[in-house]
């Protein structure tokens, strides 16, 4: 069966129908994210004072992707352009650049994502006094870095601490080994922490610039809670986790369609062009629909 | 070549002429700096911390909501697009306001001495 109006309009709509129909996807993504920005409004109003996470993460980095992803943008467009005026090589060289600066944006959350799994906060059973920036403080929470055996470990949470004996299975055959429990660690300590204001918190990150973090032991015993930058952490991870990888799988998945169509759909450009140029549109659009959740999720995410 | 914007000579396609075409590429770069330009703009006011935290939301906010504005009219074509889209769009509208109106109305809705924490 040919699907109808694949290449020219349809005379009631005046458009393709691959166009209705990635406005009718984009209208329900709408929704999907719509769902998960409401969510973060409800955690992050209705968070109690100095719980809510803020400050953690690179902005200099998030700024970079924010341009990756800008650019991305205006190669489809540009690289659409080029197909209306049948030049398909300069489409060819622009989407390219897409589909590389998807490959780098997705680089580049990883990366960030890999940062976080092992920069951890420690609640601890009596306070410490450490630096933040030139201010000495007293407090039972801090931010910063384990080293535990020349390693820095990911993802540890208090339980790691307590260590996990083998478990056999039943023919006695160890199949996981035990894992020794950790009596105390390294702890480079971070100089601010997030119960602070944003402008506390640069101040304290401008004084510390330039000298070495301060590098304490902590005993397991003393640990109240241990727990690595990962959903489980806070309302905040959990949201921040939650909403830039469902953007991160929808920017894979744009890309994926966008190279299909660069790569072994193009064979389509010399038999049927308009349907190939619609093709490209329609990709286009949602690669937009990405970068417009981006424009939406940077700030929040990583500026308020 | 005939007197129109738009001709059917390329090969089965819907040709467009260089004119048009590159009227709109110059537009597209135009968006791109803005957008370009509106990213600095709100990282740099971050860097300011101003003290009302109602303020700096409103503006982050705002200079997000122009660029997405841009996005969709220049980028994704809303400038000037048939009316059956903006007929989905129209629903789309109205059910994302609702569904933010909700979340505000819970809310607000909050009963009083909940434990959060």
């Amino acid at each position: 069966m040919e699907i109808p109006y694949t290449s020219k309009p349809r005379p009631d709509t005046g458009i393709y129908n691959a166009k209705v129909g990635i406005w009718l996807f984009l209208a329900s993504e709408v929704m999907l994210f719509g769902a998960l920005f409401s969510s973060y409004i409800l955690l992050r109003v209705g968070a109690p004072d100095g719980t809510w996470v803020h400050g953690m993460l690179n902005i200099p980095i998030g700024t970079f992707n924010t341009f990756v992803l800008i650019t991305s943008s205006v190669t489809v467009v540009l690289g659409w352009a080029a197909l209306q005026l049948g030049n398909f090589q300069r489409y060819k060289f622009y989407q390219a650049i897409t589909i590389l600066c998807a490959v780098a944006f997705l680089g580049i959350k990883s990366f960030e994502y890999a940062d976080k799994f092992k920069h951890y906060e420690v609640w601890l059973k009596t306070p410490v006094t450490v630096k933040h920036g030139d201010k000495e403080v007293q407090t039972d929470r801090l931010l910063g870095h384990i080293e535990y055996q020349g390693k820095h470990p990911y993802f540890w949470n208090t339980h790691r601490l307590a260590g996990t004996p083998e478990v056999r299975d039943k023919d006695g055959k160890v199949i996981k080994a035990a894992v020794p429990a950790v009596e105390a660690f390294k702890f480079t300590v971070d100089p601010i922490h997030y119960t602070m204001s944003p402008k506390e918190m640069a101040q304290a990150r401008a004084a510390a610039k330039g000298h070495k973090h301060e590098e304490i032991e902590i005993k397991s015993t003393d640990v109240k809670r241990l727990q690595a930058f990962v959903p489980a952490h806070s309302t905040y991870f959990a949201i921040y986790f939650t909403m830039t990888a469902l953007h991160g799988l929808h920017v894979l998945g744009g890309a994926l369609v966008i190279f299909y169509i660069w790569g072994p759909g193009a064979k389509m450009w010399k038999t049927d062009p308009q349907r190939y140029i619609n093709r490209v549109e329609v990709s286009g659009l949602f690669w937009h629909f990405v970068d417009l959740v981006w424009i939406f999720l940077f700030p929040i995410i990583y500026l308020l | 070549m005939s007197d129109h914007s738009h001709s059917h000579d390329k090969g089965g396609f819907h040709a467009h002429s260089p004119e048009e075409v590159s009227k709109h590429v110059k537009v597209y770069l135009t968006v791109f700096i803005a957008l370009l330009i509106g990213t600095v703009v709100t990282v740099a006011l971050n860097y300011l911390h101003f003290e009302s935290k109602a303020l700096t939301i409103a503006i982050a906010l705002l200079v997000a909501t122009v660029k997405a504005t841009l996005v969709a009219c220049y980028f994704m074509h809303l400038i000037s697009e048939k009316k059956m889209i903006y007929l989905i769009l129209g629903f789309t509208t109205f059910f994302c306001i609702g569904l933010m109106a909700l979340t505000l109305f819970s809310y607000a809705d909050f009963p009083k001495n909940t434990v959060t924490h």
